[in-house]
Order: C-alpha cells, then sequence, then structure tokens
C-alpha cells in the first residue's frame, strides 16, 4: 500500500484516496472547433509512461481535496505532490 | 517410459520442444511480444497465409507475461455483437484447439457462473442472457436453487452480505492450461518455420517515410517491413517509439492460489459485484482472481489491500474456504481500454499493426485474435470479426462499449 503525503494532512494511507489519472488534461476552451481527433485525444489517449508519472489523487475520505503527484510507474515511489494549480517539478516531462 | 528414462537422467535430456535461433536480418513479418496472441498471430500467419519468414521478439521468456499469469477463465457471453462475434470465434478454436496442435491445452469446459446478488444484477443478467442467445451463444438463466445444487459449498442463504438471487451458466465456458496454450502455439509456428527469439527486447521502431523498416532490439537491428505489436501491458511504450499515442493506461492485476484440496468445485464461479473470480485446478488449488490497483504501474505485482479485499469476498460466498492457505501470489501488467474492448488494427503508419486493449479478458480470446491479426497482417486489411476494433473508433465514436456487460473482467 502506498503512504501518500495529502499536501492538507500529511501521510496518509493510499485507502483513503482515489487515483484520478493523469494530471494536467485540460479540456479544450473551444470544443467545437476541434477536429474528431483532436476531441478524441482530448478524451482518450493518454501518456502511460513507464517511469515518472504525473497524475491526480484526491483524499476521498480525508479531506476531500484534489492534488498532484509524480510517481514511477515501476517503483511506485512518489517524488512530488504538489497542488493543482502548481506547475510539475522540472525534472518531469509534462 | 520416457518419463522415467529422464528422470535418472535429472531430466536434462528432454527433446525442445522449439529451436532458439539467432534472429536472422531481415524477415517479412516481425510479431514483438511472445505471449499467447502473438505466438498465435505467427501460428497462423504460417498455416493459413502461408507467410513463414516470421520472427516473434520476446523480451523476456515466451508465455511469461499476462498468459503464463491469468486465471485462465473462458467465455463468449459477451453483450455487444462485436463481442459475441470475435469471443465466440475463439471459443470455437479453443474446442478444436488441443487437435489442431496436437498438444493437450487441458480445454475443460466446464461452466461459468456469474452470480447476481441484486435485483438490478438479475435483471442486468436476464437481458444479457437473452442478447448472447440471440447471437446463437448458449446462455441460460439459473434460480439460486439451481446454483444451490451445482455448487453446494456456496452460501445461497438469504440473510448472507451477498445474497445469490440468481446466476447465468454457459455451458461451453470454462478454462484451459496458459502455459499449454502458448507452448503449442510456439512448437506449432516453431514447427512451420517461424523463429522465436528469447531475451531479445525491442528497443526502437524504425520508420521510412511512410511505412516502417525494422526493430532496434538488444540483440541488434533486424528488418522488417511489417511489424505487429503485441505487447499486452507494454503496448504504450511500443507506440511511443513511433510517436503513436494509445487510448490504454497499464495497471496491475493479480491472482492468487490456495494449497491443493479435495475436488469441492467443478464451476467456474464469477461474480462481479463484489469481484470474485474462482475455480478449481486439476491438481486441486482454487485459482482466484483479485481486481485491478487502481493506478498506472508497470510493476507486475499489486497491493496487498486489493487481495484483502477479494478474499474478505470471497469468504462470504465460501465460508468453507476460511482455513485455507494461500500458496502463491502474483501480478501481471494489464493494458485497459476505455471501453473494455481490444484494438486489433492497423496503426495510421503503413507496415505497422497494433493488437493490444485486451485488458482484464485477453486470455479467452487468444486463438481468435491471433487468427484475425494473421488476416489483417497478411491481406494489409481488417477481417470482418476486427473490422470494428479498429483505433479509429475513439474519434468516430463507434466505441464497443463492454464495461459491466461484460461482466467486468476475464
Ligand atoms: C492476474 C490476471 C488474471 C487474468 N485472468 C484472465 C482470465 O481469467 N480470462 C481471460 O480471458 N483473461 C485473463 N487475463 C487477461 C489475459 O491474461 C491477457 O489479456 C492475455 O493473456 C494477453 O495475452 P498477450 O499475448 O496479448 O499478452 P502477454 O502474454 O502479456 O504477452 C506480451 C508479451 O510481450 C512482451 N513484450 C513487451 N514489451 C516488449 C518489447 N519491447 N520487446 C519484446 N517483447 C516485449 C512481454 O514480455 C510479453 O511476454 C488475466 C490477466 C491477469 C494479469
Ligand atoms: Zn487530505
Amino acid at each position: 500500500m502506498l503512504l501518500i503525503k495529502c499536501p492538507w494532512c500529511g501521510d496518509r494511507d493510499e485507502h483513503e484516496f482515489s487515483h484520478g489519472g493523469e494530471a494536467h488534461i485540460v479540456r479544450p476552451k473551444d470544443p467545437e472547433k476541434l477536429t474528431d481527433d483532436q476531441w478524441a485525444d482530448y478524451l482518450f489517449m493518454r501518456k502511460n509512461p513507464k517511469g515518472a508519472h504525473l497524475e491526480r489523487w484526491v483524499h476521498a475520505h480525508g479531506c476531500r481535496r484534489w492534488f498532484n503527484v509524480e510517481r514511477d510507474t515501476v517503483t511506485h515511489a512518489i517524488t512530488a505532490v504538489y497542488k493543482m494549480n502548481e506547475t510539475p517539478p522540472r525534472r518531469s516531462r509534462t | 517410459m520416457s518419463l522415467v528414462r529422464n528422470a535418472f537422467n535429472y531430466h536434462q535430456n528432454w527433446q525442445q520442444a522449439w529451436r532458439s535461433p539467432e534472429p536472422k536480418r531481415e524477415y517479412d513479418v516481425i510479431i514483438v511480444g511472445a505471449g499467447g496472441h502473438g505466438l498465435a498471430t505467427a501460428y497462423y500467419l504460417a498455416k493459413e497465409h502461408g507467410v513463414t519468414n516470421v520472427a516473434v521478439l520476446e523480451k523476456g521468456w515466451l508465455g511469461g507475461g499476462n498468459t503464463g499469469r491469468n486465471t485462465t477463465i473462458i467465455r463468449s457471453n459477451y453483450l455487444r455483437d462485436e463481442s459475441a462475434a470475435i469471443y465466440d470465434h475463439a471459443l470455437k478454436l479453443y474446442e478444436g484447439l488441443s487437435q489442431e496442435l496436437n498438444y493437450n491445452i487441458m480445454f475443460s469446459q466446464r461452466g461459468v457462473l456469474n452470480l447476481a446478488h441484486n435485483l438490478h444484477d438479475l435483471r442486468e443478467l436476464s437481458r444479457r442472457v437473452n442478447a448472447i442467445r440471440l447471437n446463437g451463444i448458449d446462455s441460460e438463466i439459473l434460480t439460486t436453487e439451481q446454483v444451490k445444487a451445482m455448487v453446494p459449498i456456496m452460501n445461497t442463504s438469504p440473510h448472507s452480505r451477498y445474497p445469490v438471487l440468481g446466476a447465468s451458466l454457459q455451458r461451453r465456458g470454462g478454462t484451459a492450461r496458459h502455459d499449454a496454450v502458448a507452448w503449442g502455439f510456439a512448437r506449432g509456428a516453431d514447427a512451420r518455420g517461424v523463429d522465436i527469439i528469447q531475451n531479445c527486447e525491442v528497443t526502437g521502431i524504425k520508420r521510412n517515410g511512410a511505412g516502417v523498416e525494422g526493430v532496434q532490439t538488444s540483440r541488434g537491428f533486424i528488418e522488417a517491413k511489417k511489424i505487429g505489436v503485441v505487447a499486452a501491458g507494454h503496448s504504450s511504450v511500443l507506440a511511443d517509439m513511433v510517436g503513436l499515442r494509445l487510448p490504454i493506461e497499464s495497471h496491475p492485476l493479480q491472482a492468487l492460489v490456495s494449497e491443493p484440496i479435495k475436488p469441492v468445485l467443478d464451476v467456474v464461479v464469477m461474480s462481479t459485484a463484489v469481484h470474485v473470480y474462482v475455480s478449481q485446478s486439476d491438481k486441486g488449488e482454487l485459482v482466484i482472481g483479485a481486481g485491478i490497483d487502481s493506478y498506472n504501474s508497470y510493476a507486475q505485482r499489486g497491493s496487498f489491500q486489493v487481495v484483502q479485499h477479494q478474499i474478505s469476498a470471497l469468504l462470504e460466498l465460501f465460508p468453507i474456504f476460511s482455513r485455507l492457505r494461500m500458496l502463491r501470489q502474483w501480478g501481471g501488467i494489464v493494458d485497459v481500454c476505455p471501453d473494455a474492448s481490444p484494438i486489433i488494427s492497423k496503426a495510421p503508419i503503413k507496415g505497422l499493426y497494433f493488437n493490444c486493449g485486451w485488458g482484464t479478458g485477453g486470455f479467452k480470446a487468444t486463438p481468435g485474435s491471433g487468427w484475425v491479426f494473421a488476416y489483417t497482417i497478411a491481406q494489409d486489411r481488417p477481417h470482418r470479426l476486427n473490422e470494428p476494433y479498429n483505433l479509429e473508433r475513439f474519434s468516430t465514436a463507434y466505441l464497443i462499449d463492454e464495461h459491466g456487460a461484460a461482466a467486468v473482467a476475464h
């Protein structure tokens, strides 16, 4: 089980949280201007990297707030936790 | 006789079931990934299409991915017409596969039960059973009493936490020996001239204008104008080599087996609602499947709490198992697609083909998947059966939504 550091509540067990998938996917401003392929890319296509992954978590059974995490998908090590409006740590590619 | 003779030789002199050739400089077709699907593809390329200058490249050992890690449940009771067609095609191939390969894959059509625990489940199951029958696939609804008669050890008390209101049953469903499926296809492909090259990781795909030229591997560059990627949980990594994005996320999925016990369960029992899948192997072990971890992972191991959740549900249904010890537990990396259906498709790059997205339930499709993928590669166009499973469906929105409909996973 992962130990996740909620920015508001500190270290808590993984099962208090829900995983929210890849971070920094922004809903396009003018969806009607997009091609079907661009819309599909926004809706469905994912980076799914082997290595550093920027992802969202929500402290569902705690403060219920969302935040971002950088986690390695091979070792599961969490290398950064940052808030929703913050930019990812510099070493990760976005 | 040979068993005895080889036992005295420390089992060192068994004949090889397939060669271990050095890679050639060039092949007509390269298959990336020697799981069941990749090996079946190579087998049918050689057998059905006469394409024998084929290499199957595998970064580890053949069948060491999800093929050798799954709970081996086979069924074709899917809701959508497209799914019914491809999964039942696979089931029919399974029915003749031991003969076809002259290799005992231990296919056992012991029946697969899907339980309903509330009224909604039951209505949903009935609707599905009707749809499945309209597609000409066997399926029936059982009452609680009929379930109890089939599986006396199940707790069907109306006071239990998960009361059993009924079930659907596909009698043609069952299990098969997963390794044997991989080994049988490997031996058959090898005998027809296919080179199976293990410990050979593909690290790059070389493009040439609109097409492909070959693959970079841990054992050097190998040329091919056609490349079929069948890499399950690693599909996104392969796609990334040519800058292609896939709608796939990789997750750990776990399973475990108990110590062997006397026969107590002669049918596969699945429950969508509480995530239980259990069957008893011929050796007597209970084979139990768990759910996926929610996060992306390539680690081939899952979390303990997932197993815990799994076991607590299992014990509600089968209190008799409470004193059993678990012998082994492991994980695989499954390639989950948003509509819970696979992608068996040409890529936007000429000569490149992807077969992935089988997620938690592709073992049952192994021969059918290989069969249509071989057709797609040989003819450079999809077969009628895999036409709907194209990559473009995410743009056209013609999704094949099997979430829930398919009794979850497996
Ligand atoms: C625990 C568990 C239980 C399951 N239970 C069921 C079930 O009951 N019923 C069912 O139908 N399905 C089940 N599944 C799903 C099923 O196992 C898979 O869908 C199916 O086996 C996929 O087969 P495959 O040949 O595509 O993949 P794999 O067998 O995973 O083969 C892919 C191969 O590609 C290789 N590879 C990856 N990257 C590279 C590279 N760069 N170069 C060379 N080789 C590479 C891998 O090493 C691997 O051997 C289960 C899966 C798991 C993990
Ligand atoms: Zn919190």
